[in-house]
């Protein structure tokens, strides 16, 4: 009979295993182990496969565990602010840039997002300029995966071995969990790539969506049944049905608020690990799935995290509340497990959760050790100077050393970095209008771009700055997030630095867009 | 002509995502699916389903593989 409290941990450990076994399997599986297949699994990703990396890359530790808690705390608004406009805009930002720099990437053989920047604009000062910004905006994101893996893991796992850690009640320090978590993502990510990755990140989008349901409907059924746990939030909490103020509480959402989130899901059409994964599609058709099922899984998702969020704050257990009202909202979703499901569920769904945590991790791994590989190494130093081995270990090398950067920072100071989050996400954001132009507007100049580039950086480090870097949750700028300001700032310095200064070479803007029809 | 009512119609759901109708009504759809949010989750159905028609129907073109291309 194994001890309850060691369940959840074994489980975990099982699926370690499997997630290993399978980035192996997909490397033994290759014939050939050149730079390309490592870097971008030699272009020849299908439809499945590409939806689901796409999918589990995009959807990180917040769909699961944000979306419970912010429901938790603003109601059912959240899914309106985070995953319809989500459905709409990621969707739009595939169909429109995805496939397109899928087609310039097939055609001229990038592998990074600089490269074609480079290339578009003919200017390596525009590489040296966005080279510490995406890096700078990407570090902050893996960090959030690699905290929020840590302490899930140390929650969990509380009771299973208190001999070995009596400070944590028995669980896996969240110091540790996070070095188990990275270690594995580098095992798999360092053997096999992006293949390797493709194939974990299937697995793993496969895992939490499935998860999340069911656990859904075992929670429900322990709360009475779905009608019970909703008509329980309808007598003691209206307001987390609605998003205006109801009698005896305020509003939870403005409109300009719900309005200006619009532009934050345009940052995936800025993410560097998301255009790595554009590049490995084997033809334009591949995209197809990707663009018409992400707001469906994006909804499979959801809906059941935000429903058991608004339930968990008008649910009780045993005469009190079964989520104190002052409760970390992060740690929302552990309490209701852990108080209504048995041990095998409380793993699975902690399974779950690691699967989301670890899609998103290894592509942003592999994606910063390529652009170092690319854009800096090979760049500066010349490609023709390393064999394609060592490429390969170039590319591994810096894996390493990120991964080690990044565990290395989650030591420092692990709370403030939460609330980076959002702001990462509008500084990508903030640089969707440099890409919109480089796939549409002959007209864009380079000293455009570097102005949109720079003038984004300036505009994003004020509003951040005044927000006290992060620390106000609830900062706006104009009544609305900060980022639709920052977007109007990068798009009006494009156009008005790219309309006074020289138009772009003639050969360099038909190799694009082809010749202009008189 | 499709291509238009395509983005006319991508333009009425963006649009339509905005719903002041719902905003303050708490009622309970089947008695427990909160209406603001089975309209949104509608929102993600009809998102899809705009999608598809802007793949096989609307603007398959984008989709086709560029003569340019490399074959893998």
């Amino acid at each position: 009979m194994i001890p309850e409290p060691l369940i959840p941990l074994i489980i975990v450990v099982v699926y370690l295993g499997i997630l290993l076994w399978i980035g192996r399997a997909a490397h033994v599986g290759r014939s050939q182990h050149t730079s390309k297949d490592y870097f971008l699994a030699s272009r020849t990703i299908g439809p499945f496969l590409l939806i689901m990396s796409v999918f589990g890359t995009t959807m990180t530790a917040f769909a699961l565990v944000g979306s419970t808690g912010e429901a938790f705390k603003d109601g059912i608004g959240v899914y309106g602010l985070m995953a319809s406009w989500s459905g709409i805009i990621h969707s739009l930002c595939f169909f429109l840039i995805g496939v397109r720099l899928w087609h310039f990437g097939s055609r001229f053989g990038y592998t990074t997002q600089i490269e074609f920047f480079r290339d578009r604009f003919q200017s390596p000062t525009l590489g040296l300029v966005l080279f510490p910004i995406l890096v700078g905006l990407v570090i902050p994101y893996l960090l959030i995966g690699v905290l929020g893996g840590g302490i899930t893991l140390e929650n969990v796992t509380r009771g299973a071995l208190p001999s070995l850690f009596p400070d944590t009640g028995g669980g896996i320090p969240k110091q540790l969990g996070a070095a188990v978590i990275c270690t594995v993502v580098l095992i798999y990510v360092f053997g096999g790539g992006l293949r390797s990755t493709a194939w974990a990140n299937a697995l793993q989008t496969c895992v939490f969506m499935a998860l999340g349901v069911i656990t859904f409907f075992v929670i429900a059924g322990q709360l009475g049944g779905l009608q019970a746990a909703s008509e329980a939030v309808a007598a003691k909490r209206p307001d987390l049905l609605v998003r205006g103020a109801v009698e005896g509480h305020e509003g939870h959402i403005s409109h300009l608020r719900f309005l200006s989130y619009v532009f934050i899901p345009l940052s995936v059409a800025m993410f560097p690990h998301l255009f790595q994964h554009w590049m490995t599609a084997k033809s334009a058709k591949t995209f197809r799935p990707t663009v018409i099922l992400h707001p469906l899984f994006i909804m499979v998702v959801w809906v059941p995290c935000v429903l058991l969020g608004v339930w968990a704050a008008a649910a009780t257990f045993n005469g009190a509340p079964l989520v104190p009202a002052d409760k970390d909202p992060n740690a929302v979703l552990a309490i209701v497990v852990a108080k209504l499901t048995n041990p095998w569920l409380t793993g699975l769904l902690t399974v779950g959760i690691l699967a989301a945590i670890m899609s998103s991790l290894d592509s942003q791994f592999l994606c910063i050790g390529t652009m170092f590989t690319h854009d800096v190494v090979l760049h500066y130093w010349g490609e023709d100077r390393f064999s394609d081995k060592t490429k390969v270990v170039l590319g591994r090398s810096f894996v390493v050393a990120i991964v080690l950067i990044t565990y290395l920072c989650s030591l420092a100071d692990p709370r403030s970095v939460f609330t980076l989050g959002v702001w990462c996400f509008s500084g990508f954001a903030s640089l969707f209008p440099l890409v919109f132009a480089a796939v549409y507007w002959r007209r864009a100049t380079k000293a455009g771009a570097i102005a949109s580039v720079l003038a984004t950086a300036v505009a994003w480090l004020l509003l951040f700055r005044q927000s006290d870097w992060g620390a106000d949750r609830s900062y706006l700028f104009l009544g609305m997030m900060p980022v639709a300001s920052i977007i109007a700032v990068s798009a009006v310095t494009l156009v008005g630095v790219s309309l006074v200064t020289r138009p772009p070479d003639t050969a360099t803007v038909e190799r694009f867009f082809g010749k202009q029809e008189a | 002509m499709k291509q238009t009512l395509f983005w006319i119609a991508l333009v009425a759901l963006i649009v339509l995502h905005h719903d002041w109708w719902f905003w303050n009504d708490g009622r309970l759809l089947f008695g427990f699916l909160p209406i603001g949010l089975a309209y949104h989750a509608g929102i993600s159905l009809a998102a899809g389903t705009l999608w598809a028609v802007a793949a096989f129907y609307a603007l398959p073109q984008v989709f086709e593989d560029s003569s340019e291309e490399t074959s893998s």
